[in-house]
């Protein structure tokens, strides 16, 4: 049996029982990297002896009675913006090659507690600006369905790490789409909580006022029980909040009887892919059938979102990666002459394209003279959207949607074209503006073969909201294993 | 006739609060650690880490704030403010600007002139940077973050002082507010308050201001008077000359007495302010203000009435009590044991003044306990001591902070008051000032004087010097009497 073909809970089901050891189900996790890792580069930095020993600690905790938790001994991919002591932590950029956080984040140190083990970082767009992974200064990731495919971003690493079978579930981080989108095309479950529910403390920053951490998994019943373990109000974090309920996985029901769901009739206008709107106007068919009221509507200023979470998100990334600088830590340049060439040089070789990108766009709508024009009328635009998201959840409980307008595109497809790529994050970036949850769930394959997600949109704080109508749907297909882990890693090479 | 010339002067003060830790981060704000021994992954800038605000730099900020008459921003924000330097560990300093703490106050100053009002445009929260080592052996610089993240105030006046009096009182004024409020220890050389000076001159009775310039590198007060007279010399120079003043930042060098361009407005660095995403708003409620209006401390012009009142000290010495928190503490202290107001009062006001004047130190600096003055006052008091000794201990209760009691126990140093002892040692004192004695019979009053002074010195100035004086006349006039 294999073991990484389990979901999280079902491992931690086996592991408790004692019927596998932590040991075994690391050194599959590792056994799967083996054969996959060539080709898909999920992972920046794995560390097999450390996962071990630390395998072996939890073993030994869980024969205690200490640990009793669902992910106790379970295998976890991590997000190389998320800190962890003793693994490198690196952003996917060169200006942080080698770097060594003091600390480890606080949503990693909630799953050490529970027993997880971490087997190592993955692979992202660098600094998490981009939607294909293909950004990172490490290599691009393939996607585990097609790997002439990208596999989305910027959690592209934890979402094809997951597809592979390379570790039972992962952390991501979402900005304006980045769990919920590579969810969407390699085919696994990724859910964004509501701002302010997982706590920040160890993120590093892109845009820090719509960054938030998510589990990436097999299937919804893992999302909420990860979710359960990693949510909790944090005295570190000043934007975390406290919320009453921490309990998501009491929403785990297949009943959806009554449950309002208005689809925005202005996400299924031109752009998006037939086959997409297929797939995801059959999932409202199938919650409909199910019992749920199924209403479109018009959710209105969809096309000022871009503009809006681009110049938010670049204004903030502009400062949150001024402190790489190569003054205290990461990359600093070889040669140079006095402070202000070794911050240019620096800079300038240590940070990518896109990166550089973001960073001058951030630095011109935040200086004198632009401020008003654009950040502060982003802002207004942010608060406009929450009003439009705040009256649609006057009316319904979920809001359904495509995670992308398409599946994943071909692998050097998107770069060249910045404002495309910029475009394909439209059905995600309103979520992070408005602060709401959302969940990415696998309801398909198009002809080419490639996964389709549908995303689920709740108010805020209502995860259990769409963590039911994401599980009830999920009833309805089961889960498709990726055909990498279906006919074997030979079989796929041969059809590539 | 020549023209006559207004100087415009605003100043922004920078004031480190008197936390116990930093203002986002539980790092202890002690001086003196070793280099990034106060540090941690938020006050380092290290990736992922965040702020979380210390509530002790609220209340001080209110308090100050509150004792400066201004309003309160009931929803005030922290606003990043991005520049690149290597004291700065994120590359951006947490401050605010579109919504500071407190706004329009102001506080009466007094100089020679008469009463003002001054102005106070805001006062606003920020964090400190840290602090730039370079290290001439290795030619490179090192960087202790040791004082990151120390919180800091600034008060920003209006342009309402018109000379370096003013400024003076002004800053006085302030200082004494923040020290009585324990919101600081307000010591310029040590860098826990500094001012910056924005100057302008133009014509007297002219309405517009004139381009002012703004002075930094300002760690005295004295150094601040001097930087207000050369920059008012230097604008005037330049306008009698025809030329122009150019708006910009000038360093002031006290040493040179002259100010150097630092950058014009032309090169002004565009800071890129936007709220601080990473802290939410602090939102002053009502009755938090009222608390803190509650536990607001007496302040000098009241404890000044109340010393009038209670104490009946003279207006001199009231004012100099009062002029420093810890000597008004000290004085206050010292009288709660031993009910003597006015000894209290001299000895502050002349040896500990003296002794602090010689050590170069500040009333601030006093380390000697209330206990222990009030012992040496009982000393003299009882006329266990006299006077001479009693300033002596007083040098070593100043620097060392003794129990006079058992120094004087110890050291041997209570008055003599024995009869026999010094009708002894004056015995020997005539013996051997025989030229004296016949100099006295001569009628040289003078020898008088200097025999009770050579006695004092034999007995150690221990003695009475009245006793001294009452048994040498005596016994001068016995062996008189037994010469004829």
């Amino acid at each position: 049996m294999e073991l990484m073909q389990l979901t999280a809970v079902a491992l931690g089901k086996k592991l408790k029982a004692r019927e596998v050891s932590v040991r075994e189900a690391v050194e599959a996790a590792y056994k799967q990297m083996d054969s996959v890792e060539e080709m898909l580069h999920s992972f920046v930095t794995t560390d097999k002896d450390a996962a071990l020993k630390r395998a072996d600690q939890v073993q030994s905790l869980m024969m205690e009675g200490k640990l009793t938790g669902p992910l106790a001994g379970v295998p976890v991919a991590v997000k190389d913006n998320i800190c962890t002591k003793g693994f490198p932590t690196t952003c996917s950029s060169k200006i942080l090659e080698g770097f060594m956080p003091p600390y480890t984040a606080e949503a990693v140190n909630r799953l050490l507690q529970a027993g997880a083990v971490v087997i190592g970082k993955t692979n992202m767009d660098e600094f998490a600006m981009g939607s294909t992974t293909e950004t990172s200064a490490y290599g691009i990731t393939r996607n585990p369905w097609n790997t002439a495919h990208v596999p989305g971003g910027s959690s592209g690493g934890s979402c094809t790490a997951v597809a592979a079978e390379e570790c039972s579930f992962a952390l991501g981080s979402d900005t304006g789409g980045s769990i919920r989108q590579p969810s969407s095309f390699c085919g696994v479950t990724g859910l964004k909580p509501t701002y302010g529910t997982v706590s920040r403390y160890g993120l590093i920053a892109y845009g820090s006022s719509l960054d938030q951490i998510g589990p990436i998994a097999k299937d919804v019943t893992d999302c909420a029980t990860i979710l359960d373990v990693i949510a909790a109000h944090d005295s570190k974090d000043s934007t975390s909040v406290k919320r009453e309920h921490y309990d998501f996985t009491s929403a785990l029901m297949d009943d959806v009887e009554g449950l309002r769901i208005g689809i925005p009739r202005d996400y299924f206008i031109d752009g998006l892919d037939h086959e997409v709107k297929r797939a995801v106007l059959f999932v409202a068919e199938e919650l409909r059938k199910k019992g749920a009221v199924v209403e479109e509507f018009d959710l209105s200023l969809v096309e000022y979102a871009i503009p809006a979470y681009y110049i938010i998100a670049s204004a903030e990334a502009s400062s949150n990666l001024a402190r790489f600088d190569g003054v205290k830590y990461g990359y600093r340049a070889k040669e140079y002459e006095g402070l202000h060439d070794m911050y240019k040089k620096t800079r300038s070789e240590g940070f990518g394209q896109e990166v550089k990108r973001r960073i001058l766009l951030g630095s011109f709508v935040l200086s004198s003279g632009y401020y008003d024009a654009y950040y502060i009328k982003a802002l207004k635009t942010k608060a406009l959207i929450k009003q439009a998201f705040d009256k649609a959840f006057g009316h319904y409980d979920i809001l359904l949607a495509p995670a992308a307008p398409t599946t994943a595109p071909e692998i050097g497809r998107s770069l060249s074209d910045p404002m495309q790529m910029y475009l394909g994050d439209i059905y995600t970036i309103s979520a992070n503006l408005a602060g709401i949850p959302g969940i990415s769930v696998p309801c398909g394959t198009d002809s080419k073969g490639l996964p389709i997600g549908v995303q689920l949109l709740g108010d805020c704080f209502q995860e259990k909201t769409i963590i039911r109508a994401a599980y009830a749907f999920e009833q309805t297909r089961g889960y498709q294993r990726c055909p990498l882990c279906e006919k074997g890693v030979s079989r796929v090479e041969e059809t590539i | 006739m020549k023209k006559q010339y207004e100087t415009v002067i605003g100043l922004e003060v920078h004031v480190e609060l008197a936390t116990k830790t930093k203002i986002f981060c539980a790092c202890s704000t002690a001086f003196g650690g070793a280099p990034n021994t106060h540090t941690c992954p938020v006050c380092t800038g290290m990736p992922g880490s965040l702020p979380v605000l210390n509530k002790q730099v609220v209340e001080y900020a209110m308090a100050v704030g509150l004792a400066t008459n201004c309003k309160i921003n009931q929803y005030c924000k922290f606003d990043r403010k991005n520049y690149f330097y290597p004291d700065n560990p994120q590359n951006y300093q947490i401050s605010q600007l579109y919504l500071p703490i407190c706004h329009d106050g102001g506080i009466e100053i007094e100089t020679t002139a008469g009463k003002k009002w001054i102005g106070i445009h805001e006062i606003h929260m920020e964090e400190d940077a840290g602090k730039l080592v370079h290290d001439e052996w290795e030619d490179c610089s090192l960087v202790d973050y040791n004082r990151s993240g120390v919180p800091l105030i600034e008060i920003v006046s209006e342009p309402d002082m018109r000379s370096a009096d003013e400024v003076m009182a002004y800053l006085d004024k302030l200082r004494l507010i923040i020290q009585y409020l324990g919101a600081s220890d307000c010591k310029l050389q040590e860098g826990s308050m500094r001012a910056d000076v924005n100057l302008s001159v133009r014509e007297v009775g002219a309405k517009e201001f004139g381009t002012r310039t703004e002075m930094k590198n300002l760690n005295s007060f004295k150094a601040i008077a001097r930087a207000i007279e050369g920059e008012k010399a230097r604008q005037i120079e330049l306008i009698e000359e025809g030329k122009r003043v150019v708006q910009e930042t000038r360093r002031w060098d006290d040493n040179k007495e002259y100010s150097y361009a630092m950058r014009s407005k032309e090169d002004a660095k565009d800071y890129r302010y936007f709220p601080e995403p990473d802290l939410v708003p602090v939102v002053i409620s009502d009755e938090w203000i009222a608390r803190i209006k509650q536990n607001q401390p007496e302040l000098r012009d009241e404890k000044r009435l109340r010393y009038q009142r209670e104490y009946q000290i003279p207006e001199y010495d009231i004012n100099l009590l009062t002029s420093s928190k810890k000597l008004a503490d000290i004085f206050e202290h010292t009288i709660a044991l031993c009910h003597k107001p006015k000894e209290v009062s001299n000895w502050l006001m002349v040896e500990t003044m003296r002794l602090l004047k010689e050590a170069e130190l500040e009333p601030e600096d006093i380390t000697f306990s209330p206990v222990h003055l009030s012992k040496l006052i009982g000393l003299v008091d009882s006329g266990s001591i006299n006077r001479t000794v009693a300033k002596e201990v007083f040098e070593h209760i100043f620097r060392k902070d003794i129990d006079p009691e058992r120094y004087v126990a110890e050291k041997g140093l209570a008055v003599v008051k024995d009869e026999g002892i010094i009708y002894h040692t004056i015995e020997e004192v005539l013996k051997a000032n025989a030229q004296s004695v016949k100099d006295y019979y001569a009628g040289k009053t003078k020898a008088m004087g200097f025999l009770v002074g050579q006695t004092m010195k034999a007995l150690k100035g221990k003695a009475d010097p009245g006793m001294v004086n009452t048994i040498l006349r005596e016994m001068l006039e016995k062996s008189c009497q037994t010469a004829e």
